[in-house]
C-alpha cells in the first residue's frame, strides 16, 4: 500500500482541543481520528461522527436476554423437573412467573452487558494480542492528538494548527 | 409577567372548578375548558367559596348514599358502612395525592442543592412554586385524617374507633389494641404536625435563602441553604417514612409491609418530577422560561423514566416476597387486590411501568414536549391510582369506583393545588438569578 502522509497535532487541553476541532472543520479538513486519555463531552458532535447504534445492539441483546431466561427457567423449573414454587405446585410457568422475574431481569442485564461490551471492541478493532493503534503513548497520560490526513497541503495546515493553541505538530509518515 | 402568569393560574382554578361543579351537580353542559387568564373575572374568595362547598357536597354525597342503602335495607351495615366511607376515601386520596406531589418535588428539590446539580438551577423557581402547596396540602390531609376519626364514623381508619380497643365491645381487636400505643388519634395528629412542621420550615428556609441569594454579593445564602437540604434529607427519609405508615399503611391496621415508605417514596418522587416536567413545559409555552431547552427537559423525563423503574422494582419487590411466601397475615393484601380491584392494580402496572419504559426510552423522545406532556399524564394518572389502590381496598372493600365523588375530588384538589403553585411562582422571579451554578444550569449541553 502506498505511504500516506498525516500530521499529528498534540494538545494538552480539552477545551483547547474542542475548539481547534471546529476550527479545522470549519477549515474543511478530514480529521482522521483523535485520541485522548479520557472521553471528551461533544467531542463526537464536534467531529461530525454519526451517531452510535451501540443502543440498539444493546436493546437487541436484551431481548435475547429475555428470552434466553425464559426457555432456561421453563425447561429447568417447569418441564424437566416441576418443582413446588412457593408452596403453590400449579407447574405452569405464568402462574410461577413473579419467581422468576429476578432471573429474567438480570439475564437481560448481563446479555446486554457483556454482549454491548464485545460488539464494543469487535467494532473498534480491538482483540488479544493485537498491537495497540496508539501512535503516541502521552495520550494515555495527560495529551490530546489530533491526526489529520495530508494531501500536499502541509504547510496551510501547519499555519492552521499552530493558530488554534497545539503544543506540538509533527508531520508523520505513516506506513501501512 | 406576573400578571400573566396570576391570570393562568386563576384561569386555570376557575375551569377546573367550573368543571367540577358541573360533575358533582350532575348539571350538564355548562363547563367553559380551556379558560386561560383572559376571561377571568371573579375574585379570590369566591373561589374559597366554591371549595368549601364542594366538600360539603362531598359529604352530603356520602349521607345520601347511606340512606339509599337504609331504604332498601337489603345490604348489611358492613356495605353501608363501606358506601358511607366512599366520599371520605375519595377526597383522602385526591388529598394525599397532590399533597405527595409537593412533598416529592421538596424532596427533589433538597437532592439538587445537596448534591450541587450543574443541570438544574434554572428549575429551581419551578420546583419552588410547587412547593408551596405541601404546607396546605399536608394540613388537609392531616386534617382529613383526624376528622374522620372525629367527625366521622371512622370512615378511613378503623383504629380510630375506640370500640376496636375496649375489651368489653363485640369490635374488640386485640391486634389493634396492641398497637394502640402507636395508632391513637393524639399520637397521630402530633406526629403528623412534627412532620409538617419539619418539611414547612425547610421550605421555609430554602425558599428565603434562594430569593436571597438573588440579590446577594457572595454565596452565604447557597452555603446556608446546602446545609439545611443535607440536614432536611435525612429528617425527610425517616418521617416520610413514619408519614407512609401512618396516612397510608394504617389504613390496613393489620398488615404491615417494611418496605411500604420507600415504595410510597418512589411514587411520590416519579409523581413530583412528572409535575415539574409537567409546568416546565407548560411556562415554557407560554415564553415564560426562555432558558430553559430541550436539554433541561431531557433530563427531567430521564428522572421520569428511571424512577417509573424504581417504582416498579420496588412494587414487584414488595408482591414477589409476599407472594413467595405465602403468608396468610400479609398475603390478603394483594388477594383483595387480585380479586376485587384487578382492573387498576393491574392497570396500574402497565401505566406506570410499561408506558414510561416504552414511551421514554428513545433518547430523542425525552426531547420532545408533547411526548413527555403524554407520558406524564400517563404516569400521574398511574399513581394516582396507585394511592388509590393503597387506600380504597381497606375502606370501601369491593364497593369502589371512579366516579363523581373520586372525579371530583381529584378537580378540586388539582384546582387547590395550580392555584396555590401558580401564585407562588408570580412571587419570585422565574430564574434563580445569583445562584452559583446558574451559568453551569444555562448552558448545560447534554
Amino acid at each position: 500500500m502506498e505511504a500516506s502522509k498525516v500530521i499529528h497535532a498534540i494538545y494538552t487541553d480539552d477545551d483547547v482541543l474542542m475548539s481547534a476541532v471546529k476550527k479545522v472543520k470549519a477549515e474543511r479538513f478530514h480529521i482522521e481520528e483523535i485520541y485522548t486519555p479520557f472521553p471528551v463531552h461533544g467531542l463526537d458532535k464536534a467531529m461530525g461522527l454519526a451517531p452510535t447504534r451501540i443502543a440498539i445492539t444493546a436493546f437487541i441483546y436484551g431481548l435475547i436476554g429475555l428470552t434466553v431466561a425464559t426457555v432456561m427457567m421453563n425447561f429447568i423449573m417447569i418441564e424437566d423437573w416441576p418443582q413446588n414454587i412457593g408452596g403453590k405446585p400449579s407447574f405452569s410457568y405464568i402462574e410461577n412467573m413473579p419467581a422468576f422475574v429476578p432471573i429474567m431481569f438480570e439475564l437481560t442485564v448481563f446479555f446486554s452487558a457483556h454482549l454491548m461490551v464485545l460488539t464494543f471492541y469487535l467494532r473498534s478493532r480491538m482483540w488479544p494480542f493485537k498491537n495497540a493503534e496508539n501512535p503516541d503513548p502521552r495520550t494515555t497520560d495527560d495529551h490530546f492528538l489530533m491526526e489529520i490526513a495530508v494531501d500536499g497541503n502541509e504547510k496551510q495546515l501547519e499555519e492552521l494548527l499552530a493558530g488554534t493553541g497545539a503544543v506540538e505538530i509533527n508531520l508523520v509518515d505513516k506506513a501501512h | 409577567m406576573l400578571l400573566g402568569a396570576i391570570g393562568v393560574g386563576y384561569g386555570f382554578f376557575t375551569s377546573h372548578l367550573s368543571f367540577e361543579e358541573v360533575e358533582t351537580l350532575l348539571a350538564e353542559e355548562a363547563h367553559h375548558g380551556g379558560g386561560h387568564g383572559e376571561d377571568v373575572a371573579h375574585a379570590a374568595p369566591a373561589h374559597d367559596a366554591h371549595a368549601k362547598e364542594n366538600a360539603h357536597g362531598d359529604t352530603a354525597h356520602a349521607k345520601s348514599g347511606e340512606h339509599h342503602v337504609d331504604a332498601h335495607k337489603e345490604h348489611v351495615e358492613h356495605v353501608q358502612h363501606q358506601i358511607a366511607n366512599r366520599p371520605w376515601s375519595a377526597l383522602y386520596v385526591a388529598a394525599f395525592f397532590f399533597m405527595m406531589i409537593a412533598l416529592g418535588v421538596l424532596a427533589f428539590y433538597a437532592i439538587q442543592i445537596a448534591a450541587q446539580a450543574g443541570w438544574s438551577p434554572v428549575l429551581f423557581r419551578v420546583m419552588e412554586g410547587i412547593t408551596a402547596y405541601l404546607l396546605p396540602g399536608a394540613l388537609i390531609v392531616l386534617a382529613i385524617a383526624v376528622a374522620s376519626g372525629t367527625i366521622g364514623h371512622y370512615n378511613i381508619f378503623m383504629w380510630m374507633n375506640p370500640e376496636v380497643t375496649n375489651p368489653e365491645s363485640h369490635h374488640y381487636d386485640k391486634l389493634i389494641d396492641g398497637k394502640s400505643g402507636w395508632l391513637n388519634i393524639g399520637w397521630f395528629a402530633v406526629r403528623g404536625l412534627v412532620f409538617i412542621a419539619g418539611w414547612s420550615l425547610y421550605r421555609h428556609f430554602a425558599r428565603k435563602f434562594s430569593i436571597a441569594q438573588d440579590t446577594a454579593e457572595d454565596n452565604s445564602n447557597f452555603k446556608k441553604s446546602f446545609r439545611i437540604s443535607a440536614a432536611f434529607l435525612v429528617f425527610f427519609i425517616y418521617s416520610e417514612s413514619i408519614m407512609s405508615w401512618d396516612w397510608i399503611m394504617s389504613v390496613d391496621p393489620h398488615w404491615f409491609s417494611t418496605l411500604f415508605g420507600w415504595y410510597v417514596f418512589a411514587s411520590m418522587f416519579v409523581s413530583g418530577i412528572t409535575v415539574i416536567a409537567l409546568v416546565t413545559i407548560y411556562l415554557k409555552s407560554k415564553n415564560y422560561l426562555e432558558f430553559v431547552n430541550e436539554n433541561h427537559l431531557h433530563d427531567v423525563a430521564k428522572f421520569m423514566f428511571a424512577i417509573s423503574i424504581f417504582w416498579t422494582y420496588l412494587w414487584f419487590s414488595q408482591f414477589m416476597l409476599i407472594w413467595y411466601s405465602n403468608i396468610p397475615e400479609e398475603v390478603t393484601y394483594f388477594v383483595t387486590r387480585f380479586q376485587d380491584y384487578q382492573l387498576p392494580f393491574l392497570g396500574m402496572v402497565v401505566m406506570n411501568f410499561v408506558f414510561p419504559l416504552l414511551l421514554l426510552m428513545n433518547a430523542e423522545y425525552k426531547r420532545i414536549p408533547w411526548f413527555v406532556v403524554m407520558a406524564g399524564l400517563v404516569i400521574l394518572f398511574g399513581h394516582y391510582v396507585d394511592i388509590f389502590n393503597m387506600i380504597m381496598p381497606a375502606t370501601v372493600g369491593d364497593r369502589w369506583f371512579i366516579g363523581i365523588p373520586e372525579i371530583a375530588s381529584v378537580l378540586l384538589f388539582a384546582g387547590l393545588f395550580i392555584f396555590v403553585v401558580f401564585t407562588a411562582l408570580t412571587k419570585a422571579p422565574l430564574l434563580v438569578k445569583g445562584y452559583p451554578f446558574r451559568k453551569e444550569s444555562e448552558d448545560f449541553h447534554y
